[in-house]
């Protein structure tokens, strides 16, 4: 093995294992934590195969604002210091079941899809230029599409925090008047 | 635009990287004392006073010296009801990153800088990010209610300003058509300064919100909640968590100098003199830091929210709308 592929393959080993410590561990905050180390492991595997724009960015969302937020979530609720004993689910056999089959589907098709085709590592090939170019000539339509997926989630997140916008009684809305139009709702 | 290597350090003589990390080590142990000093002799004669006048002999330069001297004799206690480890590892957590971000800055021309990234700009703000959580760590982890009030009101901050901080940030990004700390400089005319006026603002004003400094100095409220993440803290632990407050300042001064006030771009011997423009911006810079600190009440957390979702938000959204009607225009 050269020196890049034992350094991805160390970064692996630290993902996955402290991905099972997320899981694993009793205590919530600590399970955040690991996260941070989990999501960073990960970011290096990218840099490694020379996509540093990708790896960055995997930081400064994962890694600065989803472990914020669901540290500032757990903060906001309880924040136990120490083990909490309620954490473990009766599904977890269940959910390791699915883990595990979805892993063995995903090895299989990388296995079954390239052997041991390699793919030349080219140095700035997964720079923000080569990225950009890519996203917006080739893949262009699908980008698109996701981003209407996420304008959609983004309008049904401010629906459901917005506590003035009600549904509308069924006789109103048939005469077509708001309820907070008369009653000062 | 041509594509930018990746990273230019390969290649460069081992002596030259050796030489280029002690500098920003040097940069990193001084710069933060240095502007330690100048906020305490400041904000004293904005307030009438003196400031410190007796450590060291010359108007009392000395003062932080000392301070340190004091903190390293502290005894090193650890609350027990604490989180050992994450404890311990917090004020690390938040120092470290402001010094990875030190790496990227340019301060002149021709690779005067000591890791020029392809992606710097992203690089600089996500590993900023990160020193946020060696906060929100230490609220946590030291077992006590104002702590923990402290860290969500560190986490909350961070939520709200990493978005415009990025937007503005993108803004200058794409004006210069690269994620590179040192094409921005390289691309940087004089007119971009009207030009990127309003996301140079939000980029400050969200930067010193992300450091928590005063006025948003929310999480830290001494009145209400004692000293919020760091209350359990002392000797040594504190004396890095003030250090790092000092350096994001540092870190946060040199990136608005480079991003939007032209970095080493002076007005002559830009090539000679590089470095002494970037040090004069940031020194200006940092001067403002202090001069709001002493100028402006602490905002509440309602008031810090809506400045951040009501004014800024819009506001970075609107500096990327003009830049890039302007860039397809011109």
């Amino acid at each position: 093995m050269s020196g890049p592929e034992v350094v991805f393959t160390l970064l692996g080993v630290v993902a996955v294992g402290s991905a099972i410590l997320v899981v694993t561990t009793r205590n919530l905050v600590h399970a955040a934590l690991w996260l941070v180390v989990s999501f960073g492991a990960l970011a290096g595997g990218y840099l490694v195969l020379t996509a540093e724009f990708v790896a960055w960015v995997q930081v400064l969302i994962y890694v600065g604002a989803v472990v914020v937020l669901l540290l500032f979530g757990i903060m906001l609720t309880r924040a136990p210091i120490g083990e909490s004993t309620d954490l473990d689910s009766g599904n977890r056999w269940a959910a390791a079941a699915v883990a595990v089959a979805t892993a063995a589907v995903l090895v299989t098709v990388m296995v079954m899809g390239f052997r041991d085709e390699r793919m030349p590592l080219r140095d700035g090939g997964g720079s923000a230029e080569e990225l950009g170019a890519a996203v917006f000539r080739t893949w262009v339509l699908p980008f698109e599409v996701l981003s209407v997926l996420l304008l959609a989630s983004l309008i049904g997140a401010i629906v459901l925090s917005r506590s003035d916008i009600r549904a509308r009684p069924e006789s109103e809305a048939r005469q077509g008047t708001r309820p907070d139009e008369e009653g000062g709702g | 635009m041509s594509a930018r290597p990746a990273c230019r350090m390969t290649g460069v003589p081992m002596l030259e990287v050796v030489v280029k990390l002690a500098l920003v080590a040097a940069a990193f142990a001084l710069l933060p004392l240095l502007i330690g000093q100048a906020e305490h002799k400041v904000m004293a004669h904005m307030q009438g006073r003196l400031g410190p006048m007796y450590a060291g002999g010359f108007h009392g330069w000395a003062q932080l010296v000392a301070d340190g001297v004091k903190f390293a004799q502290k005894e090193d206690v650890v609350p027990r009801d604490a989180d050992q480890w994450v404890f311990k590892l917090a004020p690390g957590v938040a120092l470290v990153p402001y010094l990875l971000v030190l790496l990227v800055i340019p301060i002149g021309p021709g690779g005067q800088v000591a890791l020029d990234l392809g992606p710097g700009i992203f690089f600089a703000l996500a590993v900023m990010g990160v020193g946020v959580i060696g906060a929100i760590m230490a609220g946590w982890a030291s077992a006590n209610k104002y702590s923990l009030l402290g860290g969500m009101r560190v986490a909350a901050q961070l939520m709200s300003y990493e978005l415009p901080m990025v937007f503005a940030a993108s803004s200058v990004a794409m004006a210069a058509g690269t994620l590179s700390l040192q094409g921005v400089v390289e691309e940087w005319r004089w007119w971009w300064l009207p030009w990127q006026a309003v996301g140079a603002v939000v980029f400050f004003v969200a930067g010193l919100a992300e450091l928590r400094r005063p006025p948003f100095d929310m999480p830290v409220a001494d009145s209400e909640i004692i000293f919020g993440p760091y209350t359990e803290y002392g000797g040594l632990r504190f004396a890095l968590f003030l250090l790092a407050e000092y350096a994001g300042i540092v870190v946060l001064c040199g990136l608005t100098a480079v991003l939007f006030l032209g970095g080493w771009k002076g007005p002559f011997l830009d090539t000679e003199l590089g470095w002494l423009w970037t040090m004069l911006k940031v020194g200006a810079l940092a001067f403002c830091v202090i001069w709001l600190r002493v100028s402006y009440p602490r905002m509440r957390e309602d008031q810090l929210q809506k400045l951040a979702w009501a004014w800024l938000v819009p506001l970075s959204l609107a500096q990327l709308a003009l830049t890039g009607v302007l860039k397809v225009v011109l």
